[in-house]
């Protein structure tokens, strides 16, 4: 399955079967101004992006450039004041009501009084599925996850990457095409995060979901992207939009290679011309 | 074997441990204990002295000052440094000013364990009587105060009206001194033919729900907004997000402030008992030690009182570590 046409599109943006581009998230002319006490802040102005199926999209940019503003709107959690988004070619509201995603958030947020496998189900249980597919769905997304084993474990017991694991098996629990993450390893460390950047990229071969991911860690977009978006802030904005030259098959080393420097290099190049534009 | 091998010693240090941990918490408990006791002593000595000084001289000592007028407006401590013989007397009279420990220790027991030893737990003599009419109406007054608490932190939460129409009002009620209107609720309940425990159970429920009204709002208001925002992008409902987020995450809030509601019950139903010319119950026992200068009597039903609310309390202690284990949320 993972091995045929996708990857060839992969390798080749632009070129590929045309069957394969599907856009999943489309935002024309996107505008979204905050009304604060201070007065209105532009939070996102004018941004135009396709997200492709089975894409991997990493929003990079300093703070308040706009990057989980953005994935907020794509989830319904915020209103767009101006513009046009689509998910799944519906309004984001309806995409939420039909489980087009599921969100991972920059905490595991796992509830303390639930163990694992619990915590798991929780939006099962709010979508009404059945207790036996419940427990099929578990048993799945924890496999996904690698923890097998951990179900009947509290929040507590896990460490922090594990936690943060749980949480994404939490968030593919119920089968969405999408996986919105805000920053999902940001509070965790370096080695970890290398090995979760890993599994990510696995299971997203194995999936063929649809991801965004917001992030201030150019290594980790460059590592992990087919598109990297890199935006400015005040107000927020695209100021560049990478598509990845990097084979599919990624082993950590690549971050090594010559190809992988010259795309950290760019993005660099646009972070410091949206900074320099602020001054 | 490499498991019992080590377990072993660790076990054993384990246990030793424990032991110290246990000896490290019990000491510093009897060192405050024996230091209020030994105060107290004390203080019964110039407390009780001008009563002493004056039984004495009946009984035909000779006293320094011999005028009881001079005594009269001499120092307490005074009096002792100049009749030191009869300090010892200051510790065993019939009605004290300050009963010594061992006199309230001996009324505790004789209206406690001798009336059970003799089969007569619920005389009306008998401590336990009156605690026992004092913990229903606290009981009762303390399930209404939780219900009617929980009930009004729900709508508060929920309702943005609530929030502001009943808030005010539930602060503003416990700035009334209960002294105050706990009469007139007796009172007023009589005349409409409410009387026994439940007048007393509404002064304990009216100042009960305050506490856990205050504690759950703040429990159930604790989620924080990545929690509240993770059951939205699963479209879960106002009653699911109650059901599911708020409530659970409550519960370390919710026994906080029943404890603090349990405490203010006891009150509650104490007070509701002295200004009734109730006959019965901690508070009535303490009105009439008061008309009848029976101070060791006052002291022995205070300290039934703390016992009481000291068990109450535990109790709600016990559920509380029981329920947050089985919920996974203790350490």
């Amino acid at each position: 399955m993972i091995g045929t046409s996708m990857p060839t599109e992969r390798t080749a943006p632009g070129a590929g079967v045309a069957e394969a581009d599907q856009p999943v998230i489309e935002a024309r002319k996107l505008d979204l101004t905050f009304q604060t006490n201070d007065g209105p802040v532009q939070a996102l102005r004018d941004v135009n992006l396709t997200i492709n199926k089975g894409d991997f999209v990493s929003f990079i940019g300093p703070s308040g450039c706009g990057k989980t503003t953005f994935l907020r709107v794509v989830a319904a959690l915020e209103q767009p004041t101006g513009g046009e988004i689509t998910v799944n070619g519906m309004t984001p509201d309806e995409a939420r009501r039909s489980r087009a995603y599921g969100y991972v958030f920059q905490a595991a947020g796992l509830y303390p009084w639930r163990t694992i496998a619990k915590n798991i189900k929780l939006p099962l249980e709010i979508m009404g599925y059945s207790k036996t597919s419940q427990e099929e769905h578990v048993a799945r997304v924890l496999k996904l996850v690698d923890l097998e084993g951990f179900g009947g474990k509290f929040p507590w017991q896990l460490s922090g990457g594990m936690q943060q694991r749980a949480s994404i098996a939490r968030a593919l629990a119920f089968d969405a095409e999408i996986l919105l993450m805000d920053e999902p390893f940001g509070a965790l460390d370096e080695i970890v995060r290398d090995h979760l950047n890993e599994q990510l990229l696995e299971l997203w071969a194995r999936t063929e979901k649809t991801i965004g991911f917001v992030t201030h860690s150019i290594p980790e977009a460059v590592y992990l992207s087919t598109k990297i978006v890199v935006m400015s802030p005040r107000p927020g904005r695209i100021t560049d939009v990478i598509e990845s030259t990097l084979p599919r098959e990624r082993p950590l080393e690549i971050r090594d290679t010559p190809e992988f420097l010259a795309i950290a290099h760019r993005v660099r190049e646009g972070l410091r011309a949206g900074h320099a534009y602020d001054e | 074997m490499t498991d019992a091998v080590l377990s072993t010693p660790a076990g054993a240090s384990g246990v030793g441990a424990a032991l110290r941990g246990v000896a490290g918490a019990v000491v510093p408990v009897l060192v405050v204990v024996a230091a209020i006791v030994a105060l107290w002593y004390v203080a019964c000595v110039p407390m009780n002295i001008k009563e002493a000084l004056t039984q004495a001289e009946r009984a035909g000592a000779v006293i320094n000052p011999p005028s009881a007028i001079e005594r009269r407006d001499a120092s307490a401590i005074g009096l002792v440094v100049r009749n030191p013989s009869h300090a010892s007397a200051t510790l065993n009279q019939e009605r004290p000013r300050l009963p010594a420990p061992h006199q309230v220790g001996a009324e505790l027991w004789k209206t406690t364990g001798g009336m059970v030893l003799r089969g007569r737990a619920f005389s009306k003599r008998s401590l336990i009587y009156h605690a026992w009419v004092t913990l229903s109406a606290t009981v009762f007054g303390f399930v209404i105060g939780t219900v009617a608490g929980v009930g009004l932190a729900v709508g508060i939460v929920h309702s943005r009206v609530m929030n502001m129409a009943v808030m005010p009002w539930a602060i503003a009620s416990q700035t009334i001194p209960i002294l105050a209107i706990a009469p007139m609720i007796i009172v007023v309940l009589n005349s409409v033919g409410v009387t026994g425990l439940l007048p007393k159970a509404l002064i304990s429920a009216y100042l009960s729900f305050f506490p856990v009204t205050v504690g759950m709002v703040k429990g159930l208001r604790s989620p924080d907004s990545m929690q509240l925002d993770l059951l939205r992008t699963y479209s879960a409902s106002r009653s699911e997000t109650f059901w599911k987020l708020r409530l659970p995450a409550s519960m370390p809030y919710f026994f906080t402030s029943m404890k603090i509601g349990m405490a203010a019950a006891l009150v509650g139903a104490i007070v509701g008992e002295m200004p009734t010319g109730a006959v019965a119950g901690l508070g009535a026992r303490l009105l009439a030690g008061s008309y009848y200068g029976q101070t060791v009597q006052i002291w022995a039903a205070l300290f039934a009182a703390a016992l009481l609310a000291a068990v109450l309390v535990g109790a709600i202690g016990a559920v509380q570590r029981a329920t947050l284990r089985r919920m996974g949320m203790a350490q």
